[in-house]
């Protein structure tokens, strides 16, 4: 079970919870299992998320893994230039 | 509309060609010489990076007339280089690592070269201003204009 | 993702890494032979000109083409009609290219042509007839949030706007942690401000330009100047419904991106009316098109509260944004949101923002998309509430600043991060104590940015005579070649002159992110790395081969193969040359790849200091000084550091004092030159300074973090509070032209 930081604008998809638990080892893992849990985080997923796993940020590495204890964030999809 | 003929000096060699009226020296190089070191930046004179010297003055070629060169001496980047044995301006370019993306680079060269023909112990105010007229994004003019200095310096100890 | 066999911080002795080679491309690049975008031509090639709305927005009820295709010279004509085979996921990139219903800003792409020269093409776009239904339009952002304003797309908001907000807001996203509220009531003081910014452009000094091969077959060549030729290669594909591989797309030289050539806006009318023709067709932007038509930046409207207590310690720091990313939905406001607050350790924070859309060009990214219009609002504020209690800019800053551990602002606890150390290299540095002159004052500001890695290949062959051809697919826009070819032979241990970087064209690597990020040096040096310690495998096994022994008993170290110790055996070592020269008779060529999603960037810091001298008749801003003091985690060229240093901060000077973009009542963009639009040249600037610092990023086996664009944050804040101490003015409002400088002169 993986702890996953939200954003506060996001939380209205989570039941206003602005941490979630969700059964995962990889960041595919986790994606899927939040979409299955929360139906209405879905259209985000869908446009695009990066993720922070303890301080880095990934943004499609399905089999990154994540520990128990690592700390996971969503974040919107960071673009550069 | 009919072609006009042009009798001309390019890098010391006589060249000839035919242009349209309305084509501009910028157009005439890259487009009918195969010289494509001056480049088109803007089309009004505003950017630099088409210098070229006619007759030992600079000019920004996208406002000169291929035909306007007709009997005069034409000087590019192409020019600069004494077969493989660079300027020392280009050598120091390379040296400062004053280039980033370089699209500004040929224009800057040419520019520099003018103002050391003219003034062979620029200060760094004068450089400045004298290359006010070629703009650069990247670099941010600073290792540019050491380059130039440094290169002023050692054309000053070889002379 | 694993490291490096040392660890990173690890004081490592390199031999090449660090120091400051020529670049391999110079000579091209000081003698004009370096060929660009505009500078390649094809036999039998027509030329190709793009016919643009003269109207920010209006209905296209029809448009005939007639005429100009009866033109004489004229060979293909093309409007959005030409392009039914996109797929959804380009859409907005498909209507950018070229107009559908609606063209939604002064300059917005509705036909093309391709001719036997320009003098033909211009003359057929007079012929084209364009049936318009002009519509009112809206182009600043606060007026397009308004109940009432023109709206470009219906239905355009997502879930996340509430309702009763305007059409044009496509969504509203949130970030922060704590209770703002219950920190600002704790505060000994809450400061509340509004900000406005520009809109500005990359400026790159090379307009976009291209030559597009297209067969009735669908096989395609396409040369452009761009920032990912592969992002060309898929974007084209999809736009003009061909496979991937079908299109080889080879990168010229590029004359400046910045986040600017990271789409498409020719390529795809190019390679259209090439198939239509049958013939290679050129297509180079004028100057004009380049500002109306491509992609500038956000303009923006923020709002900042910060509570201070008078020791300097932040209580509280909330920020709405509102950014308009021109007629598409996308501006940078999500970026602007998560690294407003970054270089703070806040325990209550909330960021707000707004992406809205209003009938401008289809904004791009440029140089940390979104983060320099938030940081100038925050820093701003910071700065003013600092010198209201009296205290140090940079104390303050060291205060609250973010270290390793902090949770940031945005979400994730930050790993090793070099903000403190750049924030103390410049309180020690001699310039922030030195002496200012009349009408001069200092200010200071920091940055940060995230940096990424992305889909990066590298191919390292060794050629029969022992030199080294390194391939990898990122345009070169600042340097980068020498740096592949600086860590690869450090790798192998060879001389760096026996290494050739070469950017290969589509067809010869599978696919490669974007030049763009602050990616190049981590990402493809982080896979150079790696091609080269896996041709250094085979290179043992083959001189195990020669020698009898277990390949596992050799070692490569100072350019040669070598027995591992004592037990191994007795033999020479065999240098690469020695090596590549028996390939052939040991197995074959020997090479080393790798391809890999390189995710695990380093973060980047910045704090800079500038001094500036306001005219109190003129309202005009001379920087008399600058220092740029920024994490580089670790510097494989520190002359192209330096260089991004300075560059990003020049680009920052020219947003903060002179550049914007104008607009007028009828909605066109009145500055669309360089002579108005006005950047820096060499008289307005000093030297730049710059101290690099070296805090390891682990995520690379040399520790390097990305640095092209972190260096454009801090600047507009910077200026702005050296204008503030300078002059005793407050700028909110970019640029800080001499006309409002003056008039806040003249008011306080």
């Amino acid at each position: 079970m993986v702890m996953v930081k939200i954003w506060g604008s996001l939380t209205s998809a989570t039941d206003g919870q602005a941490e979630v638990e969700i059964e995962a080892r990889t960041l595919k893992e986790l994606l899927d299992g939040l979409s299955e849990k929360y139906p209405a985080i879905r259209p985000q997923l869908e446009r695009g998320v990066s993720v922070s796993i303890d301080g880095r940020i990934y943004n499609d590495s399905w089999f990154q893994p994540i520990n128990p204890d690592s700390e996971v964030v969503l974040l919107r999809r960071i673009v550069g230039g | 509309m009919s072609q006009i003929h042009v009798t001309t000096k390019i890098n010391g060699d006589t060249t000839e060609y035919l242009c349209d009226p309305e084509e501009t020296l910028l157009d005439v190089l890259r487009d009918r010489l195969g010289l494509t070191g001056a480049k088109e930046g803007c089309g009004t004179g505003d950017c630099g990076a088409c210098s070229v010297t006619v007759d030992g003055r600079l000019v920004c070629s996208c406002l000169m007339l291929g035909a306007e060169a007709e009997g005069r001496e034409i000087d590019t980047i192409e020019g600069m280089a004494d077969g493989e044995k660079l300027h020392p301006l280009q050598q120091k370019f390379l040296e400062h690592a004053a280039l980033q993306c370089g699209i500004c680079t040929p224009g800057i060269l040419v520019a520099a070269k003018a103002l050391l023909e003219k003034n062979p112990s620029p200060t760094e105010e004068e450089t400045r201003y004298w290359l006010a007229g070629n703009l650069c994004r990247c670099t941010g003019y600073d290792k540019i204009i050491r380059a130039v200095m440094d290169a002023a310096e050692e054309m000053r100890r070889a002379s | 993702m694993p490291l490096d066999d040392h660890k990173a911080g690890d004081a490592r002795q390199f031999k090449v890494v660090g120091t400051r080679p020529l670049r391999p491309d110079g000579i091209d690049k000081v003698t004009g032979r370096a060929r660009f975008g505009a500078d390649m031509n094809a036999p039998g090639m027509l030329i190709g000109r793009i016919l643009r709305s003269p109207h920010a927005h209006a209905r296209i009820r029809g448009i005939d083409t007639t005429k100009a295709e009866a033109l004489p010279g004229v060979k293909a004509v093309v409007t959005r009609a030409d392009f039914d085979a996109a797929d959804d996921s380009v859409a907005d990139i498909v209507d950018n290219c070229m107009a559908g219903e609606k063209a939604l800003y002064d300059g917005h792409a509705v036909a093309a042509v391709a001719a036997t020269s320009a003098a033909v093409a211009r003359k057929a776009l007079k012929l084209i007839a364009v049936d318009y239904e002009i519509l009112p339009h809206v182009t600043d952002v606060d007026e397009a949030m308004k109940p009432g304003a023109p709206i470009l797309h219906e239905g355009l908001s997502n879930e996340t706007v509430p309702d009763g907000v305007s059409q044009n807001v496509s969504h509203r996203v949130e970030f922060g942690h704590g209770d703002v509220d219950a920190g600002f009531a704790k505060a000994d003081r809450v400061l509340e401000r509004s900000f406005k910014t520009a809109a500005t452009h990359q400026g790159y000094i090379e307009p976009h330009a291209c030559l597009a091969t297209m067969g009735a077959d669908g096989i395609a060549d396409l040369w452009v100047c761009t920032q990912g030729h592969y992002m060309v290669r898929n974007t084209c594909a999809a736009i003009l419904g061909i496979d991937q591989g079908k299109l080889r797309v080879t990168a010229s030289e590029i004359g400046g991106g910045f986040g600017g050539k990271t789409t498409v806006f020719l390529e795809p009318v190019a390679l259209a009316l090439s198939r239509k023709a049958n013939r290679p067709v050129k297509m180079v932007m004028t100057r004009e098109e380049v500002l109306r038509a491509t992609g500038p930046t956000a303009s923006t409207s923020i709002d900042v509260k910060i509570g201070m207590n008078k020791d300097g310690k932040i209580t509280a720091a909330s920020a709405e944004l509102r950014y308009q990313g021109g007629a598409y939905q996308g501006s940078p406001v999500d970026m602007g949101a998560m690294t407003a607050f970054a270089p703070y350790d806040l325990e209550n924070v909330k960021t707000v923002g707004w992406d809205v859309v209003t009938n401008r060009p289809k904004q791009a990214a440029y140089r940390a998309p979104g983060a320099p219009m938030a940081a100038f609002a925050v820093e701003s504020v910071v700065d003013e509430l600092a010198k209201g209690f009296g205290l140090d800019p940079l104390d303050v800053r060291l205060k609250n600043a973010a270290r390793e551990g902090t949770k940031s602002s945005y979400g994730p606890t930050f790993p090793a991060i070099g903000l403190e150390a750049t924030l103390k290299a410049a309180k020690e540095h001699p310039h922030w104590t030195a002496p200012l002159g009349p009408n001069q004052g200092r200010g200071v500001a920091c940055g940060f940015w995230f940096n990424f890695g992305g889909d990066t290949c590298v191919s390292l062959n060794i050629t029969p005579d022992g030199t080294v051809t390194l391939t990898e697919g990122n345009p070169d826009i600042g340097g980068s070649r020498a740096s592949m070819s600086m860590m690869a032979a450090e790798e192998l241990g060879i001389p760096y002159d026996q290494v050739r970087t070469v950017i290969a064209d589509t067809g010869s690597l599978g696919q490669n992110e974007v030049t763009d990020g602050s990616r190049v040096t981590f990402a493809v040096g982080l896979a150079t790395i790696k091609a080269a310690r896996n041709a250094k495998k085979v290179l043992c096994e083959r001189a195990a081969m020669v020698w009898g022994i277990d390949p596992e008993a050799v070692v490569w170290e100072d350019g040669c193969a070598r027995p591992a110790g004592e037990n191994a055996g007795k033999f020479p070592p065999m240098s690469l040359k020695e090596v590549a020269a028996i390939a052939a008779n040991t197995g074959g060529p020997i090479a080393g790849h790798f391809e890999v999603n390189a995710e695990g960037a380093g973060v980047s810091f910045a704090t800079h200091m500038v001094d500036t001298e306001v005219d109190p008749e003129t309202g005009a801003v001379k920087v008399v000084r600058y220092t740029v003091f920024q994490d580089a985690g670790k510097a494989v060229h520190p002359a192209y550091v330096e260089g991004q240093f300075q560059g990003g901060a020049a680009q920052g000077i020219g947003w903060a004092l002179n550049e914007e973009y104008i607009y007028g009542k009828d909605g066109r963009l009145q500055n669309p030159g360089f002579l108005d639009y006005r950047i820096p040249v060499a008289s307005d600037l000093p030297m730049i300074d710059t101290v690099i610092l070296e805090i390891p990023n682990p995520g690379h086996p040399y520790g390097v973090r990305g640095v092209g664009e972190t260096s454009i944050v801090p600047p507009l804040a910077a200026i702005a509070n050296s204008v503030s101490a300078a002059a005793g003015v407050r700028m909110t409002d970019l640029p800080m032209s001499p006309p409002k400088v003056l008039a806040a002169i003249q008011k306080g």
